[in-house]
């Protein structure tokens, strides 16, 4: 490999995308397979609480009828102060994952400053434009945004159509198969200004609600061990909240009479 | 018509060599030091947003002296190298020799086919999973490679600034004591250096994926010795 030297007028900047059109084309435009099987992801959420923002995603994959994975992770950070979660087609969902995690880091060491929110948001609604011809065929990915603003020193939420449009809720947002039970259990569940352990609680009450009632939603399982993934964004970061916390919580929402 | 003159390519190569080195002593220079936790960098630069030293990747840093829009595009060029080839083959294939050896190619080839060299000198690092494997490569203008294993010197100064540091450095040094050798280094027996004149950063092995930490304001402060 050479170095990736540009002239002035051929340079990309600091856009991860364009530099790897310029060096390799073919990596730039992922294949899109017809008629093939997919894996899909389900039910993703965000919820605003008083120190920031709530993100989570249950666990299961489906392909069709059948369950393809039963620990798929649909939540991930995508820099220190925002993650991003997926509902949609699993491929090239984790693909646009991967290159939006990159695409933050590499602006932030080409430009040596870190990308506002809002600038993060926009970058991600490209993303998913770009994406729109594989949309057509089935592929579609939806992908919520949430993150630390660490000028405005508040949590905010992003939500996507297949076209790239981009939308900020300011309470709750949730995607995929199940996001109508999930996301009224939250809407009913909401408040303004929730701490941080009503906050997770919520999510993973409307996560364990909308494995009931959605056969794409994967409910917690307490004999296998797995957990929703669920992470809070504040101004101490991105933190996963880990399977021994959820265990308890999860422990907590079926004795509590949740089983109607 | 008038002819050309004969040059011999010894003197072509001579005055190349001076026209870099006279550029490269224009500025101040800067230091890698390996201490207990990593490798520290560090460089005399009165500019607090121009930055002489930068991240590459995970676990790989970059110090630049010289002309800075050169260094500079060096410096761009290896960020783009290494995001690209972790994103096609694995973040753990990113390694500072194949930069290095990038680097001393791109150089060694502008030194012989171009007009003007670069007048640079870079520092590429890799802080190790252990103590034993951190790695500093110092390249030079004409793409010669060294590797050093405890210290590195890059710029104008280097042979004052690398007999000081050959006296005060000791393995296995703690963050304070490796700043304090390699800022009294540059500094010499004449001056002291203020905060605010120093650029400082490390590589910290002890850090989750990104190694690389700038160490500014209240931090460094407290770490020179007063």
């Amino acid at each position: 490999m050479t170095l990736p030297i540009f002239t002035a007028s051929g340079d990309p900047g600091p856009s991860f995308a364009d530099l790897l059109k310029r060096t390799r084309p073919s990596d730039a435009l992922p294949e899109r397979p017809h008629d093939l099987a997919i894996t899909h992801g389900t039910t993703v959420l965000g919820v605003r609480y008083a120190d920031g923002v709530v993100m989570a995603g249950d666990r299961r994959a489906t392909s069709g009828n059948l369950i393809a994975h039963k620990t798929m992770e649909k939540v991930f950070p995508a820099d220190r102060f925002s993650g991003v979660a997926i509902a949609g087609a699993a491929g090239p969902a984790v693909e646009m994952v991967k290159l939006f995690q990159l695409q933050l880091e590499h602006y932030e060491k080409v430009e040596g400053a870190v990308l506002s929110l809002e600038g993060k948001a926009n970058q991600l609604g490209q993303m998913v434009r770009n994406n729109l011809p594989a949309a057509m065929q089935g592929l579609a990915v939806v992908p919520l945004f949430a993150g630390y603003d660490v000028r405005r020193q508040e949590g905010r939420l992003f939500e996507y159509d297949v076209t790239g449009g981009r939308y900020e809720e300011q309470h709750h947002v949730a995607s995929g198969s199940g996001s109508l039970h999930a996301g009224t259990v939250v809407k009913l569940g909401y408040r303004d200004g929730l701490s941080r352990d009503e906050a997770i609680d919520l999510v993973v009450h409307a996560l364990y609600r909308a494995a009931e009632e959605d056969s794409a939603t994967g409910g917690p399982d307490l004999i296998r061990g797995i957990f929703p993934v669920v992470a809070t964004i504040s101004a101490e970061g991105y933190q996963r909240v880990d399977d021994t916390e959820l265990r308890t919580r999860v422990e907590a929402i079926v004795a509590g009479g949740a089983l109607g | 018509m008038t002819m050309p003159f004969y040059v011999a390519p010894e003197q072509v190569m001579k005055d190349r060599a001076d026209y870099a080195r006279k550029g490269i002593a224009r500025g101040r220079s800067a230091v890698a030091v390996l201490y207990a936790d990593g490798i520290l960098i560090a460089a005399e630069n009165s500019s607090s947003t121009l930055h002489k030293v930068s991240e590459i990747y995970d676990r790989i840093a970059f110090a630049g002296v010289g002309k800075y829009n050169e260094f500079d595009q060096l410096r761009i060029a290896g960020v783009r190298h290494a995001d690209l080839k972790g994103y096609q083959y694995s973040r753990e294939d990113v390694d500072a020799r194949s930069l290095a050896n990038a680097y001393a190619q791109m150089l060694g080839q502008i030194f012989t086919h171009e007009m003007k060299p670069m007048e640079v000198e870079i520092l590429v690092a890799e802080v190790g999973i252990d103590a034993g494997f951190d790695q500093v490569f110092h390249i030079l203008y004409d793409g010669s490679v060294v590797d050093e294993d405890t210290y590195s010197v890059i710029g104008g100064d280097a042979e004052a600034i690398t007999a000081r540091l050959e006296a005060a450095f000791q393995p296995g040094m703690d963050l304070a004591g490796a700043l304090g050798a390699a800022v009294s280094a540059l500094a010499g027996p004449d001056r002291t250096l203020a905060p605010a004149e120093m650029e400082v950063a490390v590589l910290c092995r002890t850090t989750e994926r990104r190694a690389f930490r700038r160490i500014e304001d209240a931090e460094l402060v407290a770490l020179l010795p007063a």
